[in-house]
């Protein structure tokens, strides 16, 4: 394994956990187990929060300013990431005070024109790769799609693990190839996609937001959004209290963005509710958190809307696109 | 920072009333006892005034219980009996948000609790016993059980109308007729519970509600009239209520104190077992008989669980009771605001490790901070007596065999919490441990279905499932 290079700062428990195939084994079958019904109960529980006046607006502006507005079809054009690259600079046009978003998401072949329509902007330009959404490819095609959204100018990465490995009980392998995305990201932030609706537990989601931090993740990702269920509340737990623990740990500080399904304020002000206290506040910030989404945006827009104008204006008045 | 903005329930929906009257023979009448005055304990204001029972009071619900039984209630089939208490059921759900309300301003726990658990808990005993109330064939005690007769009910303060459901709805079901008195610091939702009574259309007489305090409670379980008698309260009392009893014939169920253990083996989910001991203890306050007030952690694990623990408490909001976002609201009365300072004072002087939550308390009302004493032995006073706050007590243990011991060491024996990954150690440790309920890798969850009931100093008798028609049965 390529490992220790990667994190030389590991503690000696988590250097020794990388060692080797089994000792990564050991490790991660070591990690406490995840139990269903409690971790559902205490998203469900804390999903009854009730934001209301000024921290709903802090809440809403902190949202806009952690979305990754996405486009990853395959009808996706040039002319679709121009627009998409407007609404991210401008959310909302009759604002100006509207905060930006973090980045926005495209394929590898669409980030040259992102990047053009970004320039100076300080709005990141993520780029999804490693045969997203299946991963399923040699390594070599992985790097290089790697390689090729990072030249193009990409500034954060985000890739899919090889989830038939891991549910295979190959961890050594995804590890691995982690490990060598994440050099051929060079300055790129990396995103692990782990892809939580195909690795089914809880307890495997927790194990694979391990295998991602150890290898050298800045940020663990629920999904690519092309598998249902996408992300969810009690998953985006076990991703946060991983982090936290991460922390605890090493003293760093990684981040956790769910992607897929999240469509309203109101489960976005949820996650935020998550973020704040299974994580900590230390991590209400677009370097550590974000939305992967792009519906979201226009409800976001439309509730920052009704905050400020004291009434719901529909659909008609924020732009699509 | 982010600070959530207050979100208050609105009081107006309690329909709070200056005076409340008892409930006897289908009408609200005054008492003839000193009238007394109930106090919100979230700001010390008082809320209304109740007019109490005096002796002869006492005396004219047991006669209008009696006469509801012989002529009424004891012959209606129970199909008959099924439709009133369905509709009880219906009202409560109809009035939920008035009765969460008014019980978060009289009792002081957080109206996220009174709303989620407390007022669906007390309908879901009245749907579950209304089902009951023409099976009774069936469940196992003869073809055709008796009813006893009337039962004199006494309550507490910490799950006001819950535990009135838990009394009335069994009682009901069973063909008994009900004297029911709620706790002096609490009264006003079982109030609301006898207009809800009213409103099923109950034949006068099933259902009389009298307010008070112990005086009154002594002279419901003593009157000579009472064919059984349900307490739910603490030990001391519930040993006089049992001398008092003791070759009178009646029947009796207690329902006393508790010091359960929560038991966390090293491979337990220790994220949600963090979960489940905060829930243990800090729901309603700690005032739960059968709360986790004991934390028994495998040494291995001790260091990393009470770490979690630690950051994990410090997170919960205490305060106003109205608040949506509140997880932790007032104590029930400065009076047990006192006791659990003193037991605190004594954890402090047997030499416990005492961590506090920094959170901030209101100015005003009784607050007790959430408190986490670890180091603590056996031997403590805080490990052996109940301290009905939200105060946990935290011990280790190295072996199974030690856990079960530890936890079982007590004259206690309400409930135990097991938590482990481990499927037969979950059940090997629950067949070992002396409580009536016994939750596996989850903390404090009531079901109707679910028989609720102690070992030794915790009382006798079971509430709820098939097993707690037995208390109301001529068996």
């Amino acid at each position: 394994m390529a490992a220790p290079t990667t994190s030389p700062s590991l503690p000696p428990a988590l250097a020794d956990a990388v060692r080797d195939d089994a000792s990564l084994r050991r490790f991660l079958h070591g990690l406490p187990g995840v139990d269903q019904v409690g971790v559902e109960q205490r998203a469900a529980g804390l999903g009854t929060r009730s934001i209301k006046k000024a921290s709903k607006m802090w809440a809403i502006d902190t949202a806009i300013s952690m979305v990754d507005l996405t486009t990853l079809e395959g009808a996706d054009t040039h002319g679709k990431v121009r627009s998409l690259a407007a609404k991210a600079r401008r959310p909302d046009p009759e604002r100006a005070d509207v905060p930006k978003v973090a980045a926005v998401c495209v394929y590898p072949d669409m980030v040259e024109t992102a990047v053009k329509e970004l320039e100076g902007t300080g709005i990141n330009i993520a780029s999804v790769a490693t045969a997203f959404p299946s991963g399923r490819s040699s390594l070599k095609v992985k790097l290089e799609d790697t390689a090729y959204a990072v030249d193009a100018g990409a500034t954060e990465i985000d890739m899919v693990i090889d989830r038939g490995a891991f549910l295979s009980g190959r961890f050594g392998q995804v590890f691995d190839e982690i490990v060598q995305v994440k050099h051929a990201c060079g300055d790129a932030h990396l995103k692990v996609i782990l892809e939580t609706g195909e690795l089914a537990t809880y307890d495997n989601v927790r194990r694979a937001s391990w295998l991602g931090l150890l290898a050298g993740g800045d940020f663990i990702k629920t999904s690519t959004g092309k598998v249902s269920p996408a992300a969810t509340l009690p998953v985006t737990h076990v991703m946060l209290q991983a982090v936290r623990d991460w922390h605890a740990q090493t003293g760093q500080r990684r981040g956790v963005k769910p992607a897929g399904g999240i469509r309203t304020t109101k489960d976005a002000i949820k996650y935020l509710v998550a973020v704040h206290e299974v994580a900590g506040p230390e991590w209400l910030t677009a370097d550590l958190f974000r939305f992967g989404a792009s519906t979201l945006l226009n409800d976001l827009l439309m509730q920052r809307r009704t905050q400020l104008e004291g009434h719901y204006s529909g659909p008609d008045y924020v732009t699509v696109d | 920072m982010w600070e959530y903005a207050p979100a208050p329930e609105s009081r107006d929906i309690a329909n709070l009333k200056p005076n409340y009257r008892m409930f006897i023979d289908g009408q609200f009448v005054e008492g003839a006892g000193e009238p007394l005055k109930t106090v919100n304990p979230g700001t010390e204001e008082v809320l209304a005034e109740v007019s109490t029972a005096a002796p002869a009071d006492v005396d004219k619900a047991v006669k209008a219980a009696r006469r509801a039984y012989d002529r009424v209630w004891g012959r209606m089939p129970g199909s008959e009996r099924a439709k009133y208490i369905f509709r009880i059921a219906r009202l409560i759900q109809e009035r939920g948000r008035e009765l969460a309300v008014l019980e978060s301003l009289d009792n002081g726990k957080p109206i996220k609790e009174s709303r989620d658990v407390d007022v669906p808990t007390a309908a879901a005993h009245f749907f579950y016993h209304a089902g009951w109330a023409d099976k009774l064939g069936y469940a196992g005690y003869g073809p055709d059980p008796r009813p006893l007769g009337v039962a004199g009910q006494v309550i507490p303060w910490n799950f006001p109308l819950m535990m009135a459901a838990w009394k009335i709805a069994p009682a009901l079901a069973c063909g008994n007729t009900v004297v029911l008195k709620p706790a002096e610091t609490t009264p006003l939702t079982a109030l609301v519970l006898a207009e809800i009574i009213q409103q099923a259309d109950l034949p006068p007489g099933v259902v009389n509600i009298l307010a008070g305090a112990g005086d009154v409670g002594a002279a419901v379980t003593s009157h000579p009239d009472v064919d059984k008698v349900a307490f739910t309260g603490s030990t001391e009392v519930g040993k006089i209520i049992q001398r008092q009893l003791a070759g009178t014939g009646r029947k009796l169920t207690l329902e006393l104190g508790g010091k359960a253990a929560n038991i966390v083996f090293d491979d337990a989910p220790l994220d949600q077992a963090v979960e489940g001991i905060v829930n243990g203890i800090f729901f309603n306050q700690g005032h739960v008989c059968c709360a986790g007030s004991r934390l028994l952690v495998q040494e291995s694990v001790a260091d990393e669980l009470l770490e979690k623990l630690h950051a994990r408490v410090s997170t919960l909001r205490v305060g106003d009771p109205l608040d949506k976002n509140t997880d932790v609201g007032a104590i029930n009365s400065r009076e047990q605001l006192t006791k659990i300072q003193q037991l605190v004072e004594t954890g402090d002087a047997e030499g416990a490790e005492r961590w506090t939550s920094a959170c901030p308390l209101p100015d005003k009302g009784f607050y007790f901070a959430p408190t986490v004493f670890s180091n603590v032995s056996q031997a403590m006073r805080i490990a052996r007596e109940e301290i009905f706050g939200p105060v946990l007590s935290v011990l280790t243990f190295r072996t199974p065999d030690e856990a079960v011991a530890k936890a079982n060491n007590t004259p206690y024996g309400l409930s135990a919490g097991i938590w482990t990954e481990k499927g037969s150690r979950i059940l090997w440790a629950a067949q070992k441990m002396r409580a009536g309920v016994v939750w596996a890798n989850t903390f404090n969850r009531f079901d109707p279905t679910a028989p609720f009931g102690g070992y030794q100093e915790s009382g006798f008798g079971r509430e709820g499932g098939r097993t707690g028609l037995e208390a109301y049965l001529d068996v």
